[in-house]
């Protein structure tokens, strides 16, 4: 871990010095969205203080400038995730979310017919379900879902079943609500064996696992910037060249065409077509200065390290805690995050989250946008904390002072 | 600054940890369910009215301890009153949970709201709610589930 020092990114980070209710901040809520280190902010900064203007078909020299910063930021992508066609197969929207709307309409309205089967798991995100829903209403397609096991693992017992019919298998990296890191590859493996595709929500997982796109044998890939150290309103889709030159457009508008007469439209090649309109660039050099920080880091380091601070942090709660609180999640770390689901006995998720706030404690308490997987768990929201690469045991040491607070306060 | 305390007072810890008036009404009582999508809290109010009075008033659900504490504190304040009476209190309550932010804001004089919260009683311990934005969902979620349950009374 030569290059990987916890206490540095914080000095980088200009909102670790934020003081909350008297207490300097202790942000545990990183599932959500990251901390944002000063070299992303100056690079936003750098992007309208000398180079702002619109990205593609400006000549004079600013304009140059911000279509190379932006096309620079599907390089930087392509490298963070060695994806094996290089930046030609980036494309980027607004969130991981809309990446998932990409995939259903485009993809999912041209590629699958009535009857073809999307297959999900319980553990997903809403963003990696309504819109499969929406598609099944739209085009008659079945959604059929992967269960959960008491284990808080995929049950893949009855896999073999549950692949008839299957057109893509659609999981996510890593659950934002157990952090449960999944099998990706062996169910790449699977999906393909089945003559299905396999996409992957690797919204949780990108900035704390290393991504890399050959080993996986993925088909398609979404996820946001902003729970990767970079900004919010940006997001990634990511395709297999052959495969993304096979998707319709998905919105229309300027900068996704080749050509428009009154008579209709011949939209663009390449990742342009599906980014009509204006797009994100300060977000992309943000992003471009995160992907550089978190190399920086090293995914591995950053892995270990939160395996690490996880591994603590259970081991903790469980002692202190012993029946009054309960981790929704594995209880080790192995193939396991640094996001965990907390239900305290007697004190619901929100009197959790508002008395940890009393500390300067940041944690997220509901259903995370997974209510399938509250549903299986029989919960109606857990309080969740969640580490990134600048967290420190001194912030579990807080968190598990606020936590006796509140046990206490409610007994 | 506003702390705990503000919001968590002990009639609100008391009426969570042992909540009035739970439990069914059999038809012809009046059911509705009341549910908060961003948080999940769910609350079913079920209110026997009989000549223009509430004579009764019970609440299953499940939430945080601001909801469940308010539609304790609710049904113990609108039990065995007339509608016209239940109404008011739903208005006093309502108010108190936006006007008074103001008066918090910037510590004036307000008989007028003084005099209001008085009125209400035990319920005045949910005032420092309003000190607390996100949570006025919490506490409100019960009333407004009632003042659902009276517009379905036949006019």
């Amino acid at each position: 871990m030569t290059n990987f020092d916890p206490q540095r990114v914080r000095t980088d980070i200009p909102l670790m010095r934020r003081v909350i209710n008297g207490r300097p901040i202790t942000y545990l809520d990183s599932g959500a969205s990251s901390l944002t280190p000063r070299t992303v902010i100056e690079a936003m900064d750098r992007y309208y203080e000398n180079h702002h203007a619109n990205v593609h078909r400006g000549v004079y020299q600013t304009a140059n400038e911000s279509t190379a910063i932006y096309e620079g930021g599907r390089e930087a992508a392509a490298r963070f995730l060695n994806a094996p066609g290089g930046s030609g197969e980036i494309v980027f929207t607004k969130n991981a979310t809309e990446s998932f709307n990409l995939l259903a309409r485009s993809w999912g309205t041209k590629f699958l017919a009535p009857g073809d089967v999307v297959l999900v798991t319980e553990m997903e995100h809403h963003a990696n379900i309504v819109p499969w829903f929406q598609l099944r209403e739209a085009h008659g397609i079945e959604v059929r879902f992967i269960p959960v096991g008491d284990d808080y693992r995929l049950d893949l017992s009855r896999i073999e079943e549950l692949m008839q019919g299957v057109k893509l298998v659609s999981v996510t990296g890593m659950s934002n609500v157990l952090g449960s890191i999944n099998p990706i590859r062996e169910l790449a493996d699977m999906a393909h064996a089945h003559g299905a595709l396999i996409a992957v929500d690797g919204a949780q997982s990108v900035a704390h696992l290393p991504t890399d796109l050959v080993d996986l044998d993925i088909d398609f890939l979404a996820f946001s910037a902003h729970k990767m150290l970079g900004p919010t309103g940006l997001g990634i889709f990511w395709t297999r060249a052959d495969i993304l030159e096979s998707m319709p457009p998905f919105l229309g508008g300027g900068g996704m065409i080749k050509d428009v007469s009154v008579d209709g439209y011949t939209p663009a090649g390449g990742p342009t077509r599906f980014e009509a309109g204006t797009p994100p660039i300060a977000e992309v050099a943000g992003f471009s200065a995160a992907v550089q920080y978190l190399e920086d880091l090293g995914l591995d380091n950053i892995a270990a390290y939160e395996k690490e601070l996880t591994g603590d942090a259970l081991t903790r709660l469980a002692r202190n805690f012993g029946d009054t609180l309960r981790v929704i999640g594995p209880a080790d770390t192995l193939e396991r995050g640094g996001v965990i689901s907390l239900d305290v006995k007697g004190v619901h998720p929100h009197d959790v989250a508002q008395v940890l706030d009393q500390f300067g404690v940041c944690v997220r308490p509901g259903h995370h946008c997974a209510k399938p997987l509250m549903k299986r768990f029989g919960l109606a929201a857990t309080a969740r904390a969640s580490y990134g690469p600048y967290s420190l045991v001194d912030d579990t040491d807080v968190l598990l002072e606020a936590l006796a607070h509140a046990v206490e306060m409610f007994a | 600054m506003a702390g705990l305390d503000d919001l968590y007072r002990e009639i609100i810890l008391d009426h969570y940890r042992s909540p009035r008036n739970r439990g069914e009404l059999p038809p012809p009582a009046l059911r509705v369910e009341g549910f908060n999508p961003l948080c999940g809290d769910e609350i079913t109010v079920y209110a026997q009215v009989e000549d223009g009075v509430l004579r009764d008033i019970k609440l299953t659900g499940h939430g945080c301890s601001i909801s469940q504490s308010s539609s304790s504190l609710m049904s113990t304040a609108v039990k065995g009153k007339s509608l016209e009476q239940v109404r008011e209190t739903i208005a006093t309550f309502k108010q108190l949970m936006t006007v008074h932010e103001k008066k918090l804001g910037d510590d004036a004089e307000d008989n007028d709201v003084d005099a209001e919260i008085r009125r209400l009683g035990e319920l005045a311990a949910l005032a420092g709610v309003v000190k607390f934005p996100v949570r006025i969902k919490c506490a409100t979620l019960a009333w407004n589930t009632l003042t659902q349950a009276l517009d379905e009374l036949p006019a």
